[in-house]
């Protein structure tokens, strides 16, 4: 394995006899990005593995699915993902078109693109200052949830929550942007952009930052495709894909973007510096989507038609989006009836957790916050 | 490479292993995988040049009482070709058993837990098969269409009167 750390050695020479020791680290921990367990074998500082168990926010969402009908299920995806919860509704929405073969007005996809583009500011900004303040930095925190609020004043005005937003429908989205939600779209923008520059001279390139990040759970890209790593996780390991640019969805294919990758800045490629870069880069991308949208967004109706009762045909489709935490994949069998036979939905953090046990072999114990919240973990997601 | 190029290399190669080509009125086409093939069929594939699915990236279990059987879904992917592929092996309801993909890919590592725990598929040659979602004293398969829902757990009613 490429795995950054130390080499554990156990000294038993001259009296100073170590023993391992299990450790347990949550589920309630202040930096667990939720209620998630570790189980850590440690000699000394040094983990010789730390086992991850989850399933402690399981809400069965999945079931729920099956009885609440197509529409019904709407608001449940919200909570599948509550830190990016536009992208979720997105992929529901998109695997329930596909199966019914429903096409969506162009506005409505625009719509889509901007909530889910503010929602992935968002959500990396979430990840970006918590990532400090795992550390120990607090400031960097601060910052980045201030500028998080006024997202979250705009997707209130969008559809009046802040968090669980239950915005989009089969066919569309439930309400079209408010009067001046564009003029005050683009002057968030405007005045955010400089910001990150900001971030980058307060943390993201500072001395102390760097050292606890740099060359810390190394993750060749072989690794990470294996592990079925998604988002800046997998293009952190050097791995060009973004699903928006190369399985093209909704109106993607139209706007001019970068996928930024991962390439060994400071340390070696696949390192947590890498993963955390990602993010500050993707936020600039998605700035730069979210302009273009609100330039060009055209006239129209933002929901298709579409029976109340809503029955696809039999079959079952899959259909991945770019969630803020990469490729998410959402599965759904129909048999005809009001009611999905099934839904499986495939999340980027459940992949990104199984990979911990095989990374966190030879790190130290704190090092295992760095990773987790490199990954950008939330736990609901992985438990669903 | 489409789904029915994919087919006609699997049969030419795997012969009766490899049992039909799906095609629903909506969705998703599919090649339905004898069980005991699945893991050459996967080492397969993922070996070969043209086919190359260097990755898993979802693995579901779906159960159908009606024609006794559970179903596993593989939805495969390349990175090298960007192609997609979706392999489903069906096994007998009441002996779910069949052969672990985990050395091909690792992620079906914590897939299969979930499948397990979920559906309840065993997969022989598992590492590591444990429950990973529900408590690891939880009885049945909630995604088993025929799954009742306990009363009680560990004395905590899971029921509670309408409060309309």
């Amino acid at each position: 394995m490429s795995l950054g750390g130390f080499d554990v050695q156990v000294l038993r020479e001259n009296g100073f006899a170590t023993e391992e020791m299990t450790l347990n680290m949550g589920p309630q921990h202040p930096s667990t990005h939720g209620v998630l367990r570790f189980v850590v074998r440690a000699d000394g500082e040094v983990m010789t593995e730390a086992v991850p168990d989850v399933g402690y926010l399981h809400r069965s969402i999945e079931k729920i699915a099956e009885k609440v009908g197509y529409h019904g299920f709407m608001p449940y995806t919200d909570r599948v993902d509550y830190v990016a919860a536009m992208p979720c509704n997105q992929g529901w929405a998109m695997v329930c078109e596909k199966l019914a073969g429903i096409e969506v007005p162009r506005r409505a996809e625009y719509c889509r693109v901007i909530a889910c583009e503010f929602n992935r500011i968002s959500s990396h900004l979430i990840a970006v200052g918590t990532m400090g303040m795992d550390i120990g930095a607090f400031t960097p925190f601060t910052h980045a949830l201030r500028e998080r609020e006024h997202i979250n004043d705009l997707l209130e005005e969008l559809c009046g929550a802040r968090l669980t937003f239950n915005y989009m429908r089969i066919g569309g989205v439930a309400w079209d942007l408010p009067p001046d939600f564009a003029e005050k779209g683009l002057a968030y923008i405007d005045r955010f952009e400089p910001l990150i520059d900001e971030y980058n001279a307060l943390i993201s390139f500072n001395k102390i930052y760097k050292e606890r990040l740099i060359n810390v759970a190394v993750i060749t890209g072989e690794e990470a495709i294996n592990y079925n790593l998604v988002g800046p996780n997998l293009r952190g390991s050097g791995v060009d894909f973004d699903v928006r640019r190369d399985i093209p969805y909704s109106i993607y294919p139209e706007l001019q973007f970068d996928v930024p990758v991962g390439h060994g800045e400071e340390g070696t490629l696949g390192d947590c510096f890498d993963r955390y870069m990602v993010r500050i880069r993707e936020i600039q991308e998605s700035c730069k989507i979210i302009r273009q949208c609100l330039q060009q967004i055209p006239e129209g109706s933002v929901l298709a038609k579409i029976p109340r009762k809503f029955k696809p045909p039999v079959g079952d489709a899959y259909v991945r989006i770019e969630s803020a935490r990469g490729d998410m994949g959402w599965y759904c069998v129909s048999d005809g009836s009001e009611y999905p036979y099934r839904v499986k939905v495939r999340t980027g953090s459940f992949t990104a957790t199984s990979i911990i046990e095989q990374v966190s072999r030879g790190l130290m114990i704190a090092d295992l916050i760095t990773v987790v919240a490199s990954f950008d973990l939330v736990a609901p997601e992985i438990d669903r | 490479m489409d789904t029915a190029a994919i087919y006609s290399k699997l049969k030419e190669r795997f012969g009766d292993a490899v049992l039909a080509l799906e095609s629903e009125d909506a969705g998703d086409p599919a090649i339905r995988i004898q069980p005991r093939a699945i893991v050459e069929v996967a080492a397969w594939l993922h070996a070969e040049a043209d086919t190359a699915f260097d990755c898993l990236t979802n693995q579901s279990g779906v159960d159908y009482p009606d024609r006794n059987e559970v179903e596993v879904v593989y939805h495969l992917f390349s990175y090298s070709l960007r192609h997609t592929c979706v392999l489903k092996v069906g096994v007998p309801r009441d002996n779910p058993s069949m052969p672990t993909v985990d050395p091909v890919w690792k992620t079906a590592n914590w897939m299969e837990r979930e499948v397990f725990d979920l559906v309840g598929v065993v997969f022989e040659g598992h590492p590591d098969l444990r429950r990973i979602l529900l408590p690891e004293d939880w009885v049945g398969h909630p995604l088993r269409k025929d799954f009742v829902e306990p009363t009680e757990y560990h004395g905590i009613s899971t029921k509670r009167e309408s409060m309309l």
